[in-house]
């Protein structure tokens, strides 16, 4: 009886883990591509492209796991890498400006979580708003123009040292990795886990339940928006400026990972090794396609297939699941 | 004299031995029930005696199994809700069914907009909107008002309107006065008399005998799927009626675990809500079972909802053991030991795509945990007990709600408030849409409960388990509570009669 409770839960992560193969093993079939695409120093470059949304993946999961959804990522990425490299060029300590950088994301995320909980507005048109707004307060703050970070060690993070061995991989990776561990104990080992599962599955029950519902969505969101605030951090690190036009349509891939991931976007369900698997299957696809010599529009459409594809066959999973 | 009429003339409906079964619930058993033209006929029968069923089947929404229908003499097969509006049958449901953006006229006229090859006829729109209106004499209704800004009374005559634009034969009303007012009401009866006269026929489904005794010219009484007695509604008299709704031998066991009331641990004192309840008077005992009856909307959720924090108090005053505890959010509420049961499992009650495990102890984690740090194994453990101890049968903790049947589903959703350790359990239908067997179980958890010194308030919609199950018993009828007494002083009979506020037959009690 256990045994096929385990399966299942064995079976979910394993669909989009078969996914990753399967679009990895795609690129190695052209004998062009292979040598450079399937080696160690190439999947340092993709690990590293992986960072930013997989980072980000890891509040949104919370997010729409929670049923929820936050279309002001990609701004907050931008405008917290802005703040990094203006608080750098002002001379603050690299450690001051890296808990800076990442309590701004917060901040933003507990302005949205707070409108959300408090006045019961939908995520969507919140966050929406705040999209424009982070975009806007990114350009203001750096006068539209991209902030030029100054040598520090916050540069180090996402740097490539050794560009033709896999190791060692940057700081930022491992960190990724800690993180991604660490929030896959909180949402499977602690209460407020399980809450952020039932307010997504049934709303009215979490309030039964006793659950305070809004004070824990105001976390969820803030929460996030920590995670987004290192994101933007990461994108600051790895370009070494700020740049207040990076991370246009950032939160489309950030939530297309999760998607992958097997989260159902109508919240209560999502796992955050299936987001991780989806942020990699982004970045292998966007590599790939780079090495292929595809043009850019292609590459946007494959990737929007490959979305519903994921979706679809979730959802027939899902189908046979409840037949059985 | 009008009932001489009707025997002459060929019915404008008939039907005759219609059946219907829902997997293995025989909704409907043997139904006879004819209607004449411009007869105002009451069909009337307690909750889940098969009245909504037999409309369903008359609108097209449901398929008979069995069974002829006459429309007119003619055999009628309606196929759909299309169908059958078109063959002028209209239905008025008990949910208004307006678009609240759309205009009045546009209600109207939903479904039936006057149009040429697609192009909307704005001026026949509202020629024809009127024309419905100046029937019920009630044209002075905005036209392009929306509809969502008027008062509840022109909703209804809204409804009504749209029931007469395409010539109706035949208009359902299934509960029209459940939210009018006295003065509404009598509107209501003004347009139906005006309805009966251009020999339209009005099938009237009320719970409230008196208004049905008022307007309705025949009756039909339906009781567990099966049509038991019709007749003129002059000649009958309500206790006669009420006799018929009920007369059913009560063949269920209701195991009894011999249990005595302690001190009061939950007073209410004039509680009020928003809109309902408008008093509520209990006191609650250690080791009692108070029952709650009253019909579908008379307040009983709502009250049980507004004591628990979940809806607003309005008014009146929570005691909780001896202190006054009146404004709680729900978590103070289950901090205080009180738990409830949602009536509505599926969207409330229980996450369906979780796991059994996480719906049972989702109230307490205090035992399965350190420091917010959830042990599954422990989880597991405490969730298998409560499996085996309720006779839940799942395959494992694990294993996600929604695969589970109503009555597993049902023991789980309990399971949570026992895991909880709740003093006192409010109970809103806890036996609702669950199979017979599982009735019985949780009939006799209740009663061991109660023999423990939990309290506990069980609201049903199902009187046999009521007086089979309950020490205590108060009625609801239009938000307030009647005066709580022993299971033993109420008769089915009586409770029917206080649930539809029918003041006589109280008193005489």
């Amino acid at each position: 009886m256990e045994r096929t409770a385990k399966l299942r839960s064995f079976l979910n992560v394993l669909g989009p883990f078969l996914g990753l193969i399967f679009v990895v093993g795609l690129f190695c079939l052209s004998n062009e591509v292979r040598p450079y695409f399937l080696t160690g120093a190439n999947f340092k470059i993709i690990l590293i492209q992986t960072v930013i949304v997989a980072i980000s993946a890891l509040g949104m999961t919370l997010i729409i796991v929670s049923g929820g959804i936050d279309l002001s990522a990609g701004s907050v990425v931008a405008l917290t890498s802005v703040v990094g490299a203006t608080l750098l060029v002002k001379g603050y300590s690299p450690m001051a400006a890296i808990l800076l950088t990442v309590l701004t994301g917060g901040a933003i995320g507990l302005i949205n979580g707070a409108a959300i909980a408090g006045f019961r507005m939908l995520p969507f048109i919140v966050t929406l708003g705040m999209m424009g707004v982070g975009r806007g307060l990114a350009k203001w703050l750096s006068g539209s123009q991209t902030v030029n970070a100054p040598e520090t060690p916050v540069n180090n993070i996402m740097a490539l040292v050794d560009p033709v061995h896999l190791l060692p991989l940057p700081p930022g990776v491992w960190i990724t990795v800690g993180l991604a561990i660490m929030m896959a104990v909180v949402m499977h080992q602690t209460v407020f886990g399980r809450y952020v599962f039932a307010i997504g599955s049934n709303e009215s029950t979490a309030r039964l339940c006793g659950i305070r519902v809004r004070l824990q969505k105001t976390l969820i969101y803030a929460i996030a928006g920590l995670f987004f605030g290192l994101a933007g951090l990461m994108q600051m690190s790895r370009l070494n400026q700020g740049d207040p036009t990076a991370a246009i349509g950032l939160e489309l891939d950030i939530i297309a990972a999760v998607v992958i991931g097997g989260a159902s976007l109508n919240g209560g369900s999502g796992s955050i090794l299936g987001s991780m698997i989806g942020a990699l299957i982004m970045a292998v696809l966007r590599n790939g396609s780079n090495q292929m010599g595809w043009q850019n529009y292609v590459q946007e459409i494959i990737i929007g297939i490959v979305i519903i594809l994921a979706v679809g066959l979730d959802k027939l999973r899902q189908k046979r699941s409840h037949l059985s | 004299m009008s009932s001489l009429l009707f025997a002459t003339m060929t019915p404008r409906l008939r039907m005759m031995g219609v059946q219907k079964s829902f997997g293995a619930t025989r909704a409907l058993k043997e139904v006879t029930l004819e209607v004449a033209p411009g007869e105002v006929h009451a069909l009337i029968g307690e909750n889940g005696a098969g009245k909504s069923t037999l409309m369903k089947i008359l609108s097209g929404a449901h398929t008979p199994d069995a069974g002829r229908i006459e429309l007119d003499g003619q055999l009628f097969h309606s196929t759909n809700p299309w169908h059958a509006r078109r063959s002028g049958i209209a239905m008025i449901y008990q949910e208004l069914n307006l678009a609240p953006h759309l205009s009045v006229e546009e209600n109207i006229l939903l479904g039936e907009e006057p149009a040429r090859l697609g192009w909307l006829n704005r001026s026949r729109r509202r020629a024809l909107a009127h024309e419905a209106l100046a029937k019920l004499q009630h044209d002075n209704i905005p036209l392009t008002a929306p509809v969502g800004r008027c008062t509840t009374a022109e909703k209804q005559i809204v409804e009504i309107a749209r029931a007469l634009v395409g010539q109706s034969r035949i208009i359902i009303m299934d509960e029209p006065t459940s939210s009018l007012s006295e003065l509404d009401t009598k509107n209501l009866f003004g347009v139906i008399s005006r309805l009966r006269e251009r020999g339209v026929s009005i099938i009237y489904i009320s719970h409230f005998l008196e208004e049905c005794q008022v307007i309705c010219d025949r009756y039909t009484v339906l009781r567990d799927g099966e049509s038991v007695g019709t007749g003129p509604m002059a000649e009958a008299n309500l206790h006669q009626i009420i006799r018929l709704m009920v007369g059913r031998e009560i063949n269920e066991i209701y195991p009894r675990t011999p249990h005595t009331s302690g001190k009061p641990v939950f007073e209410l004192k004039a509680v009020a809500g928003e809109t309902k309840p408008r008093s509520v008077d209990l006191t609650l005992h250690e080791g009692e079972i108070l029952g709650i009856a009253g019909l579908i909307g008379a307040g009983r959720t709502e009250t049980l909802r507004a004591c628990f924090g979940l809806d607003r108090l309005a008014g009146g005053s929570v005691f909780v053991g001896a202190r006054e505890r009146t404004h709680c959010s729900p978590t103070q509420r289950l901090a205080e030991g009180i738990g409830l049961l949602s009536e509505s499992r599926k969207e409330e009650g229980l996450m369906l795509n979780r796991t059994l495990a996480d719906n049972l102890t989702l109230t307490r984690h205090g035992p399965l945990a350190k420091f917010g740090w959830i042990s599954s194994r422990r989880q597991n453990r405490v969730t298998l007990d409560w499996m085996q101890r309720l006779d839940v049968r799942a395959r494992s903790p694990a294993q996600p709600m929604c695969e589970l049947s109503g009555g597993n589903q049902q023991k789980i959703a309990l399971g949570r408030l026992l895991h909880h350790d709740a003093k006192v359990l409010l109970l809103d239908e806890p036996t609702r849409g669950i199979d017979v067997g599982s009735k019985a179980q949780i009939y006799k958890l209740i009663g061991q409960l109660a023999q423990q010194g939990k309290a506990i308030i069980f609201v049903s919609s199902y009187l046999p388990e009521l007086l089979g199950v309950c020490d205590t018993i108060g009625v609801m009828c239009r938000g307030d509570l009647s005066e709580v007494r022993p299971a033993a002083a109420w008769t089915e009979h009586s409770i029917i009669s206080a649930a539809i506020g029918h003041r006589a037959s109280q008193n005489s009690n």
